[in-house]
């Protein structure tokens, strides 16, 4: 399967979802410059980490008039697979592809730690083939990834199953202590109402690997392998 | 001769009036306005190393591993499978006093250059910071600007910053330090370097568009007391603007318009193209007024000492600069023709059809004066070494659980947790052993599976009281914390911090630090490849404690077999020793629980550490030894302490009785090691250690809950982490940004 991975100008995690989608078995990531309009036929598209357009005037509100977007959003409109990891998932908000906004971390600073989050719903072809409940230990590394939505869409949000991801402790439990950032609810990511865009502040790509100190998310990436699979066959 | 020029002119410069006339002589005339401060850039000790190229030969500087040894933007050692690793180290200590935030992220912006324009791709920073006591507002202050802008500075680029150290002492009060270590991979064979090359090649200014900003930042850098007149040279980072930088640049490795590329750092376009043309023996020709500028009016004099940040000076064949730009365009990046090289070798700058300077590059690299000092130490300094601190001593009546707990807590043992998770150090999916988990940060070479093992190490006490052991042991512990995960050193880089070296005693110690540096490098087969000396550092007068950063970089053929420092349950653990008796002499237990300096520290012994390091290396790349620790600030006691708290398990240690007083328990000296070894592997570490003639000593099996040295403390290990780790917190916090 053909996965995009879209590069803007200062990006910085797309080679490391590059290296992560080599070591899935049934993946072939390519580069996407975020001038082209060309999506290479792929068959999911991954907005990676980083300062898209150096976050001049607010995370994301650039990059989404970068050309390639136009094409991000008739994929994403498609109900095709979009993935948009922390900086991609402020992206994606700015872009009106997903609710909500990222807001800088209650506590101020820039954080880079090894959190819990716990999965809340397993409709997104991101997650089809994790379990709900099921705990994984991931990356985080970010300033502004204190997740907001007013209570209609929260309400609106959770009633459709949209909450994906929720910080929690090593074991499952959602705390005040384990919502490092301040989200609202303690969420980690979230879905659109199809299902088919997540965004999520956490990096599977840097917890694919047990060397590194986690290889719970791999989920993500064979899932969406797994998913296509079941689509094309 | 040199009646005309003002005292006033030349204090601009940081031009004495011998030098000056030194100049003239050379020149055989007077330098105009723009010629002065040219002179003025490239004769600073910043640029110039006058006070410090005469010892800074002392330093070994070849090997088999070798690459590029000093004298290029960096040094590069061989690694594995054609690939070379690219380091280097430079400090930006004054910025940083005067603007934390901004000082911090352009000193990393810098560094960060020196790589990517030796054609490497960062792989990972590490910072070595030091500041006044953590009690005073200041110091809080400047301690979170700096650490800020380091982390939105690198984070931005996608770079990792995986270690470094903090310190904290009176001495840095209104003087920080702030060195910032970049490295980075290359193929070995397409390394880029800083040449003009053929007469005829065009210079390419790329990046930034030029501003008044750090205008004299060289001079600056060269003169004491930072905070007294120079705000106006501060530069301001542009993380984003660096980053379309790096990613072009690495885009044109391996082109074949590409002759050389040399970033602007200190005294800007003035010591690049300057360099760039000293390194080929040729000349150059600029005009100034091709140069794209943020700000009007600028004078060519301004234009050519400007330190906008984020711009570099490519070097590329007439035919190719079309093709070269075209690249940069792709990365919506600005570039200007501004010259050529020529062969008469001048720097001659124009502003049209004007020259405005015109000096021989000579003049400007080779001819720059060159002081050899007669270093004598203070007899205040002498006192504090000879004082007998056997009173002090006495005098500490805590009890002894209670003084771990104590050092634990202390800004300069405690965690730096607190700093290092404003760094993202888990981008580029490398990061196998990140900051506190080991002795030596480690990282994986993607396209090899070798592990690059990265460490920096300053001892500054131990360099005050004795600069030649301090030197020295700033390059064992280095070396020490590399065997410690396992790897073999391959190269050193170091920052060289310290006061006005037209003092006798700040000589002193400059010149006795580099000697012990020097001598443990020869004995343990390491060479300096790259370094920075940063000299003035004074406030008040007074100077920072001799503050000889080392930086070194190893590596191990398979990065799996790399080990942390924390308790493995189930382990034998022992402790390892190829050192004199530990002593409270120059301790980190002294100054915490006394408040004083003094004493001797001990002076480290090379042969039974490479013995030592050697020992680890094998153990741990065959799998037998499952966790190191060296013992360093706060002795025996903090070690094992850390090394429970890192492996979160206990460990009933049974010291032999000598071993249980408080000189024992918290004194300090170099080469000791604690290992946890395989269960069922204690008798070869037994017969290895008895062979390698290094006293091992067996203090128990990592279980429980619990830290116990019989007969001496119990404490649970819960109650340490708790003291380690809030010691900066507690104190940083109270600083409401």
């Amino acid at each position: 399967m053909k996965i995009g991975v879209i590069t803007f100008p200062g990006s910085n995690g797309d080679m490391d979802c590059i290296h992560t989608l080599e070591q899935i078995g049934g993946c072939e990531p390519e580069l996407i410059w975020h001038k082209s309009t060309d999506l290479l036929a792929a068959d999911a598209l991954v907005l990676p980490g980083g300062f898209a357009h150096g976050d001049y005037l607010r995370v994301g509100a650039i990059a989404r008039f970068s050309p390639v977007m136009r094409e991000v959003e008739r994929f994403a409109g498609a109900g095709r697979p979009v993935l948009g990891i922390c900086n991609g998932f402020q992206v994606l908000t700015e872009a009106g592809l997903l609710p909500g906004a990222l807001l800088r971390n209650q506590h101020i600073l820039f954080r880079c730690a090894w959190v819990h989050v716990r999965v809340e719903s397993t409709g997104s072809p991101w997650l089809a083939g994790a379990q709900t409940g099921q705990v994984l230990k991931v990356a985080v590394a970010h300033g502004q990834g204190n997740y907001f939505a007013d209570s209609d869409s929260l309400n609106g949000l959770q009633s459709r199953s949209q909450v994906a991801l929720r910080y929690c402790d090593a074991d499952g439990v959602v705390t005040a202590d384990s919502n490092h950032n301040g989200s609202v609810l303690s969420i980690a990511g979230v879905t659109n109402d199809a299902g088919n865009v997540l965004g999520m502040m956490p990096h599977p790509e840097r917890s694919s690997d047990p060397l590194l100190g986690s290889s719970d998310g791999r989920v993500m990436f064979e899932s969406v392998v797994r998913s296509l699979i079941g689509v094309a066959s | 001769m040199s009646a005309q020029i003002s005292p006033e002119a030349l204090r601009e410069v940081a031009l004495s009036r011998e030098e000056y006339d030194l100049a003239v002589r050379l020149l055989c005339r007077e330098p105009n306005t723009v010629e002065l401060g040219v002179l003025g850039a490239m004769w600073s000790e910043h640029c110039g190393y006058k006070n410090s190229r005469p010892l800074l030969g002392m330093f070994p500087s070849e090997g088999t591993a070798v690459l590029q040894g000093p004298g290029e933007n960096a040094g590069a050692v061989r690694l594995g499978g054609g690939l070379a690793a690219v380091f280097k180290v430079e400090s930006h200590n004054h910025p940083s006093a005067i603007e934390p935030y901004q000082g911090a992220a352009t000193g990393v912006g810098g560094i960060v250059r020196d790589i990517f324009t030796m054609g490497a791709r960062p792989v990972a920073l590490l910072n070595s910071l030091r500041f006044g006591p953590l009690d005073e507002r200041e110091s809080r202050m400047l301690l979170a600007g700096v650490v800020r802008g380091i982390g939105d500075y690198g984070n931005s680029l996608g770079i990792p910053t995986v270690g470094g150290e903090i310190g904290f002492s009176p001495s840095y009060r209104g003087n920080p330090l702030v060195n910032a270590m970049c490295v980075g991979v290359a193929p070995a064979d397409e390394l880029v370097r800083g040449l003009a090359g053929a007469p005829g090649n065009v210079l390419l200014l790329v990046g930034a568009d030029t501003g008044r900003d750090g205008i004299h930042g060289a001079t600056f850098a060269s003169v004491d007391d930072p905070q007294e007149s120079h705000k106006g040279v501060i530069q301001v980072g542009n993380p984003f603007m660096e980053k379309l930088l790096m990613e072009a640049c690495l885009e044109l490795l391996g082109s074949p318009h590409v002759v050389g590329m040399q970033d602007l750092g200190a005294a800007g376009l003035t010591s690049s193209s300057v360099e760039c043309a000293g390194r080929t023996g040729s000349g150059v020709e600029m005009d100034v007024s091709q140069i794209s500028r943020r700000e009007t009016g600028m004078t060519p004099y301004e234009v050519m000492l400007s330190e906008s940040q984020e711009r570099m000076l490519l070097v590329v064949t007439p035919d190719g600069a079309d093709a070269v730009r075209r690249v940069f365009e792709k990365w919506d990046l600005h570039s200007d023709v501004i010259g050529v090289v020529t062969d008469d070798g001048l720097l001659r700058v124009r502003d049209g059809a004007v020259t405005v300077c015109e000096l021989p590059v000579h003049l400007l690299t080779e001819d720059v004066p060159r002081y050899t000092r007669v270093g004598k130490p203070s007899t205040a300094l002498l006192a504090r070494r000879e004082r007998d601190i056997t009173p002090l001593v006495a005098g500490v009546t805590l009890p002894v659980h209670e003084q771990l707990l104590t050092l634990l807590g202390s800004p300069n043992i405690g965690s730096k947790r607190w700093a290092w998770e404003q760094y993202d150090h888990t981008i580029q999916t490398s990061t196998t052993l990140g900051p506190g988990a080991a002795d030596a940060a480690v990282i994986c070479v993607r396209q090899t599976g070798e592990g690059l093992a990265l460490t920096m190490d300053c001892n500054s006490r131990h360099c005050l009281l004795d600069p030649y052991a301090g030197g020295m042991g700033a390059v064992v512990e280095a070396a020490r914390n590399l065997a410690c995960v396992g790897a073999r050193p391959l190269g050193l880089t170091n920052c060289l911090n310290f006061g006005n070296p037209e003092k006798p005693e700040v000589y002193w110690h400059l010149s006795e630090c580099i000697r012990g540096m020097a001598d443990a490098c020869t004995t343990l087969g390491i060479p300096v490849v790259s370094g920075n000396v940063s000299l003035y550092n004074e406030s008040e007068r007074q100077a920072v404690y001799p503050t000889p950063v080392v930086g070194m970089v190893g590596s191990l053929p398979d990065v799996t077999k790399a080990v942390g420092l924390g308790f493995r349950e189930g382990c034998a653990v022992y402790m390892l020793s190829a050192g004199p008796v530990p002593t409270l002499a120059g301790s980190e237990w002294l100054a915490v629980l006394s408040g004083v300096d003094a004493g001797l520290p001990p002076l480290p012994d090379l042969d039974g550490e490479a013995r030592l390091h050697e020992l680890l290396r094998s153990g741990i790349n065959d799998g037998w030894i499952l966790s190191a620790h060296d013992v360093s600030e706060g002795g025996l006691a903090v070690a094992l302490a850390e090394c429970a708290i890192a492996g979160d398990a206990g460990l009933p240690a049974a010291l032999p009785s000598e071993a249980m007083s408080v000189e024992h328990l918290f004194g300090e000296t170099p080469g000791v090691v604690i290992i946890g070894v395989r269960a069922d592997q204690s008798t070869t570490l037994e017969t290895r250690s008895s062979q390698a003639n290094l006293a091992c000593h067996s203090l128990g099996v990592a279980v429980g809950r619990d830290l116990t040295v019989e007969g001496v403390f119990t404490i649970a290990v819960e109650q340490l982490t708790a003291a380690h780790s809030r010691a900066l917190e507690a104190q940083v916090t109270r600083f409401d940004p």
